[in-house]
Formats: C-alpha cells, sequence, structure tokens
C-alpha cells in the first residue's frame, strides 16, 4: 500500500513526472492550480509501486511518498 | 503509514521561480538531501552566483551568501579560510562559471581550495533571455547566433570542467546530467563524493551538472530532455574525469 501526495500549488505542470512514471498512475488534471497550470494528478492509485521515480523526476518537490 | 520521501528540510516550502521542467529545481534538491543527510545545515554555506540561480538563497534553508557576477570561487575562498570547518559551495551556472568567472574558477583550483563548485551547463544564457553562452553547441540557434553558433566566429565550446581536472589543486572532477531516476541519483552521489571531499580537507572539488532550459532552447521539457542526451551529452561526456587520487583523466576520446 503506497500514499502518494502531490502539492499542487507548487506543481508547474512541466510532465516529466508523468512521462518517468513506470506503471503511467499519472496524468494530467482536467481543472488548474492558481498559477493556471494543470497539475499532475494520480488516475489510478492503486497501481502505483512507490519507486519514487515522480519524487526523483520533479523539478518542483510537489511529491510526498507514504509507503 | 511511513514517510518514504519527502521534501528535504534544507529547502523552504515556497514555489521556485524557474520556468516549468528547467531542472535547476532537480539539482537544488539533491544538494539539499545530501546537506540533510550529512546532517550539516548548520555548517553548510553556500554562495549564489549570477545568473537563473541568484535567488536559491532565498530557497536553501541554510547559511548563504550572494557574490558579483563569476566572483563566487572567490567569496567561498574568503569564506573557507575564515571559517575552514564549514561546508562551503558555490552554485555557478555556464554563464557565470565559464565567461566572466574563468579567472576566479581557475585559479580557486591552481590554489586548491577546499571549496566545491556546482556547476550547472545548459549551454545557454537563461535568465537574461536566451544568449550564446561560451558552451553553447556549435551551430546552436540562440538569440544572438539565430543562424547557429559559427565557430569560425565565435569559437568552440569551452569544456570548463577538464580544464579544472587538469589542475594539481582540483582532486575530484565529474560531469553528470539529470535527466532520468538513474542518473539523477548517480548526481546526488558525485555531489556527496564532492562534499566528502572537502570535508576531509582533500582540495578542490566540482561537479558538472548537465541540465536543460526549455524555454531558452525552444523545446517542451521531454524534448528539451531528449535534446540533452542527444546533443549536450555528445559534446559534453558524462563520467568522473578525475578522482581523488589526482589522476585518471578520462576527458574526451573523441
Amino acid at each position: 500500500m503506497t500514499k502518494v501526495e502531490i502539492n499542487e500549488e507548487l506543481c508547474k505542470g512541466c510532465g516529466l513526472c508523468i512521462n518517468f512514471c513506470p506503471s503511467k498512475v499519472l496524468n494530467y488534471a482536467d481543472y488548474t492550480n492558481n498559477k493556471g497550470y494543470h497539475p499532475a494528478k494520480l488516475i489510478n492509485p492503486e497501481k502505483c509501486t512507490g519507486c519514487t521515480s515522480c519524487y526523483l523526476v520533479c523539478p518542483d518537490c510537489c511529491f510526498e511518498i507514504y509507503r | 503509514m511511513k514517510k518514504v520521501i519527502v521534501k528535504p528540510k534544507v529547502l523552504h516550502n515556497i514555489p521556485w521561480h524557474y520556468c516549468p521542467g528547467c531542472t535547476h529545481g532537480i539539482v537544488h534538491r539533491l544538494i539539499a538531501e545530501v546537506i540533510d543527510e550529512m546532517d550539516l545545515q548548520k555548517d553548510a554555506v553556500g554562495v549564489a552566483s549570477v545568473g537563473c540561480s541568484c535567488f536559491n538563497y532565498d530557497y536553501f534553508d541554510i547559511d548563504m551568501s550572494a557574490a558579483a557576477h563569476g566572483r563566487a570561487p572567490a567569496v567561498a575562498t574568503g569564506i573557507k579560510r575564515v571559517q575552514p570547518g564549514r561546508l562551503v559551495f558555490t552554485y555557478q551556472g555556464d554563464g557565470d562559471l565559464c565567461a566572466i568567472g574563468t579567472a576566479e574558477a581557475i585559479h580557486a583550483a591552481v590554489r586548491g581550495e577546499n571549496i566545491t563548485i556546482i556547476f550547472y551547463n545548459n549551454g545557454i544564457y537563461g535568465m537574461t533571455g536566451g544568449q550564446m553562452a561560451p558552451t553553447s553547441l556549435p551551430d546552436m540557434k540562440t538569440t544572438t547566433s539565430p543562424y547557429g553558433r559559427n565557430v569560425q566566429e565565435t569559437g568552440f565550446p569551452i569544456k570548463m570542467t577538464e580544464m579544472l581536472a587538469l589542475q594539481e589543486g582540483c582532486v575530484y572532477a565529474e560531469r553528470t546530467k539529470v535527466s532520468n531516476p538513474a542518473s539523477i541519483n548517480k548526481t546526488k552521489k558525485a555531489i556527496r563524493k564532492a562534499f566528502e571531499l572537502q570535508l576531509s580537507r582533500a582540495g578542490f572539488t566540482i561537479v558538472e551538472i548537465l541540465g536543460t532550459c526549455p524555454t531558452n532552447w525552444g523545446l517542451d521539457p521531454l524534448q528539451a530532455i531528449k535534446w540533452m542526451e542527444e546533443k549536450l551529452e555528445k559534446q559534453y561526456p558524462t563520467g568522473i574525469l578525475k578522482n581523488s587520487k589526482g589522476d585518471s583523466v578520462i576527458c574526451d576520446k573523441k
């Protein structure tokens, strides 16, 4: 069981985490944050393995991972 | 549930001013993680340079200083000589280190100053609007070389880390990149090794990190990472250029 928390206000929607996620559990949200970016969002959290790839490639430190 | 990984406590929880997809943020986080792991928050002193990274004193929760353009190694030398027990590093971009700051960096290495330079190389001036840098690749289009960099007119890309690695005072020089999770972990190891060597008073250490500038390269963040691996890494091959023994200069084999 893993839990990924995304700080959506820090996210700039660059999409690096979406590309590097090996289980493809992330995608852009259909809403925008206060800066006007579409933040990354978990689309199927049950498939997340907690590999921390998203945390590693995130240039804005948006991710917190619990396991 | 236990926290596996969270933002390092050495970083303030504020949004950064970098463009979306700029890998400066990854390098900031790696430095913060290493300082966190080595428990040096109270002993580390960073020197910010001029360029995109000039506001990084707002982001790190450690003692920071700012330097005039290119003069970060000189400021770091002063700090380290007055307080030799502290971890002193500079964070410089390619415009800062390779253009106006060449003399300071080389003489800091020649003197064997016990400091670490974190050198972020993306081959372009980012903050000022994408002008040609000394590290720009041949035929690379920038705002001041709209038809591509002409090497007959403007010379060849400077290989700063190779140059510093040749100096006897330099004990460790490595070039890494931040393009995928594996290379990001490697970069973190390189930063940690440089910091450890500095704390053991070995001498001058430099870690060059190849990064992206999606805005000024005119690419989206993913294309920029691909371009970095295809073009920038070809010109600046990654690897350890000099180890702590002071020999085995690999340099590039082209």
